[in-house]
């Protein structure tokens, strides 16, 4: 049967043929062109808005291409205005925000790494009691949305201030997204843990390797691809969140992306100033999401897909 | 504990070692998680308005539900939500499915585009919601010039107000959305053809199906695991959605893009009803559950066909 399909191809002229192998490519190409352009497009916008002066942002139609390049707005934001330049006064802040979004994200990682680590090989390895069930209510934790944590949180916290201070401050937003994000670390951890061989840590063992030492000797530079994914997840997480932010911080401990929110003053809100906050804060994940774009797709679905 | 007693000495070490590993995740987890959880399962039957401090603390039963289920404001909230989830979703998945197919083969500059393609999913959402908000705007917006140049709108007096009625807004919001999440999708997708051997499409062809009967009855049914897992998290993440919606449209105009994430938000921290707000909360925690249970079922009898 399959020999008689293969010996009455469907019929195609020469021409057809060549015109079919000439925009072939051609269409493929301008598909990935449109594609590119999709992507890529809006985010260029706000760096050329970020870039032009005023006067260009408000013609119509927009300079495509800025007449007047310029940075004065990222020089406003690093250095504070200068004597002249109409610049909203929450600019003045934008600095101390990008300064405690690294505190917190960082802080965030350490935490996570360090717990999640110990938790997940627990899991993996020890045979811990209701695993999988464990495991899996984590996981149902994950699907809430976060104001259902939010909500009592805002209560407590502002209860327990007096004493242990966590509004507004670097420490309580590190147990927060610690808490928030330690239950999906530890999920992706455990299955990074499953896919390394035990028979190593066996071989350690009978070396006279205690399972901690096994963890620390054989495991973990197994999973050092792994982990540097997870702790990369974990910072793009933290320095990216919006409403716990919004929620637990003022003056203190703002973090990047409630800073860029309120860049408006009494005329209306500061677009190019927007844009060039939103250049500033899209660096860190953007650069951290390229540098380990290799693990980032298989690391984060080898979690969910085991499911 | 009997088990324990009867644990070998080996044994009792490594469980001893397990607990104490898991220790430091857990009382993290216990403290900003898990007791939240059930505080605010509590505040959600009992009142607590803040702009009502006496009231705050008398227990309720179910009247936090029942009067938001009673509440016109929430159904159009929820059916809101719906319809975006719904939009937002289908489009992403299609949309992904249909570049993913497009991009799987070999041609210079594959690893530029994978690259590129992190662009949308790695940037924070609230800047997702500046960038459009920009683009969208109704007199200096890029869009509307953009449709200027190319001939399409006459005038900037036929200047669309993007954001400016609650369908053309909700469809804005869909836009910046699918911008964001569809080419993390491609990505996903791309991974998920690469393992599908290419030997079956040839041997397929062979036996006389065509391009279609291919898609639908050999390439979809071999990513299935990974299409569901797509969907699954696609649309619990789209029902929450509060970031985008916050910078972009804050629910208007006239309560369009009011999704269930930003109306909990208003009811809890705008008036100050947190027992409302948890109760709203929980109601969608609920349907989530339910949702991902249902996705559960259908993903496990996809995967053994």
């Amino acid at each position: 049967m399959a020999i008689m399909v293969t010996t009455f191809p469907r019929y195609e002229s020469l021409l057809a043929r060549r015109v079919r192998a000439a925009v072939g490519p051609a269409a493929f190409y301008l598909f990935l062109a449109m594609f590119v352009f999709a992507v890529l497009a809006p985010f260029v916008w706000m760096f050329i808005s970020s870039i032009s002066p005023q006067i260009e942002l408000t013609n119509t139609p927009p300079d495509w291409i800025p007449q007047h390049p310029t940075l004065f707005r990222y020089q406003a934001l690093f250095f504070g205005p200068q004597p002249g330049q109409s610049i909203p006064g929450s600019a003045a802040k934008f600095l101390a925000a990008l300064v405690n979004s690294l505190i917190i994200s960082l802080g965030t990682t350490v935490t996570c790494m360090v717990a999640g680590t110990l938790a997940a090989y627990a899991f993996a390895r020890l045979a811990v009691p209701h695993r999988r069930r464990i495991l899996l209510g984590t996981l149902f934790a994950q699907m809430m949305p976060v104001i259902v944590i939010i909500i009592p949180m805002y209560i407590t916290m502002q209860a327990i201030n007096p004493v242990l201070h966590l509004m507004d401050s670097h420490v309580g937003m590190i147990l927060l997204y610690s808490g928030y994000l330690l239950p999906t670390v530890v999920w992706i951890m455990d299955s990074y843990f499953q896919t390394i061989p035990m028979e190593l840590e066996e071989a350690a063992a009978i070396d006279g390797c205690s399972p901690l030492g096994a963890m620390v000797r054989v495991v973990l530079p197994l999973a050092g691809p792994g982990l540097v994914a997870v702790a990369a997840f974990t910072f793009l997480s933290s320095w990216n969140e919006f409403l716990m932010a919004l929620i637990f911080t003022a003056s203190n401990a703002k973090t990047i992306t409630v800073a860029v929110t309120e860049f408006s003053t009494q005329f209306g809100v500061d677009y190019g100033l927007m844009a060039t906050g939103g250049v500033i804060g899209s660096i860190p994940p953007l650069v951290l999401a390229f540098l380990l774009q290799r693990y980032v797709v298989a690391g984060l679905t080898s979690g969910s897909i085991k499911g | 504990m009997t088990r324990l007693t009867r644990m070998g000495p080996l044994q009792r070490s490594r469980l001893y070692l397990a607990i104490a590993l898991i220790t430091p995740a857990a009382l993290i987890m216990l403290a900003v998680t898990l007791f939240p959880l059930l505080q605010s399962l509590y505040m959600s039957l009992v009142k607590w308005n803040l702009a009502r401090p006496q009231t705050i603390g008398r227990f309720v039963g179910l009247d936090n539900y029942a009067s938001t289920l009673g509440d016109p404001r929430f159904w159009d909230s929820a059916l809101i939500t719906v319809e975006f989830a719904v939009l937002a979703v289908a489009l992403e998945i299609g949309l992904g499915v249909l570049i993913a197919l497009m991009l799987n083969r070999d041609f210079r500059g594959r690893s530029f585009i994978r690259l590129l393609a992190l662009l949308p999913w790695a940037i924070p959402p609230v800047v997702n919601g500046i960038i459009w908000k920009w683009i969208l705007n109704p007199r200096y917006g890029a869009l509307n010039g953009l449709l200027l140049q190319l001939g399409l709108i006459r005038s900037p007096d036929d200047y669309i107000v993007w954001l400016g009625t609650p369908t053309l807004a909700l469809l804005m919001v869909v836009l910046a959305d699918v911008w964001k999440e569809t080419p993390f999708i491609v990505l996903l997708i791309l991974a998920a053809l690469q393992t599908v051997p290419p030997g079956i499409h040839e041997a397929a062809r062979v036996d006389g199906a065509g391009p279609v009967r291919i898609l639908f009855r050999i390439t979809l049914p071999l990513i299935a695991p990974t299409l569901f897992v797509a969907i699954a998290l696609r649309t619990i993440w789209a029902l929450k959605s509060f970031d985008l919606i916050y910078t972009l449209t804050a629910g208007g105009p006239s309560n369009g893009t009011n999704v269930i994430g930003y109306y909990t938000y208003l009811q809890s921290f705008v008036s100050l009803d947190l027992a409302r707000g948890a109760a709203i909360a929980y109601l969608l925690t609920f349907a989530i559950m339910g949702l991902v249970l249902v996705y559960q079922r259908l993903l496990y009898r996809e995967v053994r066909y």
